[in-house]
């Protein structure tokens, strides 16, 4: 595909995340008393609490939801055809959204439940950020 | 009934072209307000209280009030999508009261269809850097693929049926072809079958994203109109009974990680209505419920209290909906999927309610004595608001 919308930088929140990528992690944080907190942010949002620690993923989820996208104006989009939405809860407790590759065909070939592991999607472009996507365990 | 009586509604215009060419939004908006007041029989200097989504050119109540010519002493821009309106409803409850205004007004206006704004498909991921654009924008998730994931999530969890949900499209329809206005609205508009519909059609029609299908889709339509909100003073000498606000409730929700997709901000803002209302889900006749989408209506009706969560799918199928089936009556006018979905629908909710509890509408409830208008703004199954406003027959 035609490279996905890229992160835009400054933006403090998600530097360090999108670092992250680069280096083939995927990083979530957690406040002192252990809640986690995601997406990032410069603050807990249980406690309000600024002292927040950085982890690393296991990269291991499961499909919450999802759904195929069959129309998008969006340029990059609108000549790809179908493609997966999905919210991915990951094994130590973060919803994000992100997409399933790998599949076939991504109508019949996805399920809520579905076991998945995170990949980084390389982008073309010099200093491009990988993007992370699930493929199906 | 025993609810105070602090606010009412005492005008509304709903501009009548869906198809606008050549008018500004901000032509309908002051079109909208004059017509509003007429309906109330209140001058244009009657206006103290001016509530505005930011909708338009117009730069919300900075910019509005100096278009309009007004000078009001009370200004509210809330802007929390298309529950704007139902959030105003609920301000102007507590402004009213308070004394701070007696002849408040809300306005819309859009030129959506004219503009060809892409609103449904034309992905989220525009825009600067922001904490959350970073986080989506790379998965070329659309306005409905947020709506859809609630769908699939309900499904898998309840059991719900894209035949139940079709339902919905189907009763919006039958009110459609009722009005006058929305069946211009869909000729305009250029829709392959101006008729009443089958959930066969709506299977039929093709996937936006999985599961929605067209049918299941609002319209992208121009429109607008405005709401004249005023004074138990005020209400006694209007030109028409007034629709009498007797609750309101104001909610937030968000993507969550371990979040219910399936529960929407309604949740928290129905019971907050309901209970200032002193009224519970099963004495309300009327609801006017934004339907962007089939699955918000749905989601909705649980979370209203209609019924309970899950259990939409045997509501639906038991037989409600319709204005001519017993029990609960839902989208009157014809909905954002048939009649009117300029971009913010929530004005609309109140402007149909207003007319079933004035014995008004064209597919009016006989004897229809409490309406509830509930507006989902933002993203259902991302980041939304939910208002819910009850209103009363004089």
């Amino acid at each position: 595909m035609a490279n996905r919308p890229q992160p835009s930088f400054p933006e403090p929140d998600t530097q360090h995340f999108w670092d992250g990528c680069k280096a083939g992690e995927l990083r979530y944080q957690t406040d002192s008393d252990g809640n986690v907190v995601f997406y990032p942010r410069g603050h807990s949002t249980v406690t309000g609490d600024r002292e927040l620690s950085w982890n690393v993923s296991s990269g291991l989820g499961t499909v919450y939801t999802y759904s195929v996208v069959r129309q998008n104006r969006m340029p990059g989009f609108q000549e790809l055809g179908a493609y997966a939405v999905a919210y991915i809860d990951l094994d130590e407790g973060f919803r994000m959204m992100s997409t399933v590759v790998g599949v076939d065909n991504p109508v019949t070939d996805i399920h809520i439940g579905q076991r998945v592991k995170v990949e980084f999607e390389e982008q073309s472009g010099e200093d491009a950020y990988p993007i992370p996507v699930f493929r199906p365990v | 009934m025993a609810q105070e009586r602090l606010a009412a509604i005492a005008g509304i215009h709903e501009y009548p072209l869906r198809v606008a060419p050549g008018v500004s939004s901000m032509q309908i908006k002051a079109d909208s307000m004059k017509r509003a007041l007429d309906d109330a029989g209140l001058d244009w200097g009657d206006v103290d209280g001016l509530y505005d989504a930011l909708d338009g050119e117009g730069g919300g109540g900075l910019g509005l009030a100096a278009y309009l010519g007004i000078k009001p002493r009370l200004l509210d821009t809330t802007q929390v999508g298309g529950s704007s309106y139902e959030f105003h409803a609920s301000h102007a409850l507590r402004d009213i009261a308070a004394g701070r205004c007696n002849v408040a007004v809300t306005t819309y206006g859009s030129t959506a269809a004219s503009m060809r704004v892409p609103i449904g498909t034309g992905g989220m991921g525009r825009g600067g850097a922001s904490w959350q654009q970073n986080m989506e924008a790379p998965y070329g998730g659309t306005l409905i693929s947020n709506y859809a994931m609630v769908a699939h999530r309900h499904m898998y969890e309840y059991g719900t049926t894209t035949e139940q949900l079709a339902q919905i499209s189907v009763a919006t329809r039958k009110h459609a072809m009722r009005n006058p206005e929305a069946v211009k609205a869909m000729t305009d508009l250029q829709f392959v079958k101006v008729d009443e519909i089958t959930v066969e059609d709506v299977l039929e029609s093709r996937i936006i994203a999985d599961p929605l299908h067209l049918l299941e889709c609002c319209m992208i339509s121009d429109g607008g109109g405005a709401a004249v909100f005023v004074s138990p003073e005020i209400a006694r000498d209007i030109k028409k009974k007034p629709v009498w606000i007797i609750g309101a409730g104001e909610a937030t929700k968000y993507r969550e990680n371990d979040g219910d997709i399936t529960t929407s901000a309604g949740a928290q803002s129905a019971p907050a209505a309901y209970g200032q209302a002193g009224v519970t889900p099963d004495e309300i006749d009327i609801a006017m419920i934004y339907d962007s989408f089939s699955i918000t209506v749905a989601v909705m009706l649980e979370d209203l209290g209609f019924c309970a969560k899950g259990e939409v799918g045997q509501f639906i199928e038991d037989g409600h909906l319709a204005f001519d089936q017993p029990g609960l009556t839902l989208n009157t006018d014809g909905g954002g999927l048939s009649s009117n979905h300029p971009g913010m629908r929530g004005l609309f909710l109140l402007l149909e309610s207003v007319r079933q509890l004035r014995g008004e509408s064209n597919s009016q409830v006989d004897g229809a004595k409490l309406a509830v208008a509930h507006g989902n703004g933002g993203l259902l199954g991302g980041t939304h608001t939910g208002g819910t406003v009850i209103l009363a027959a004089d």
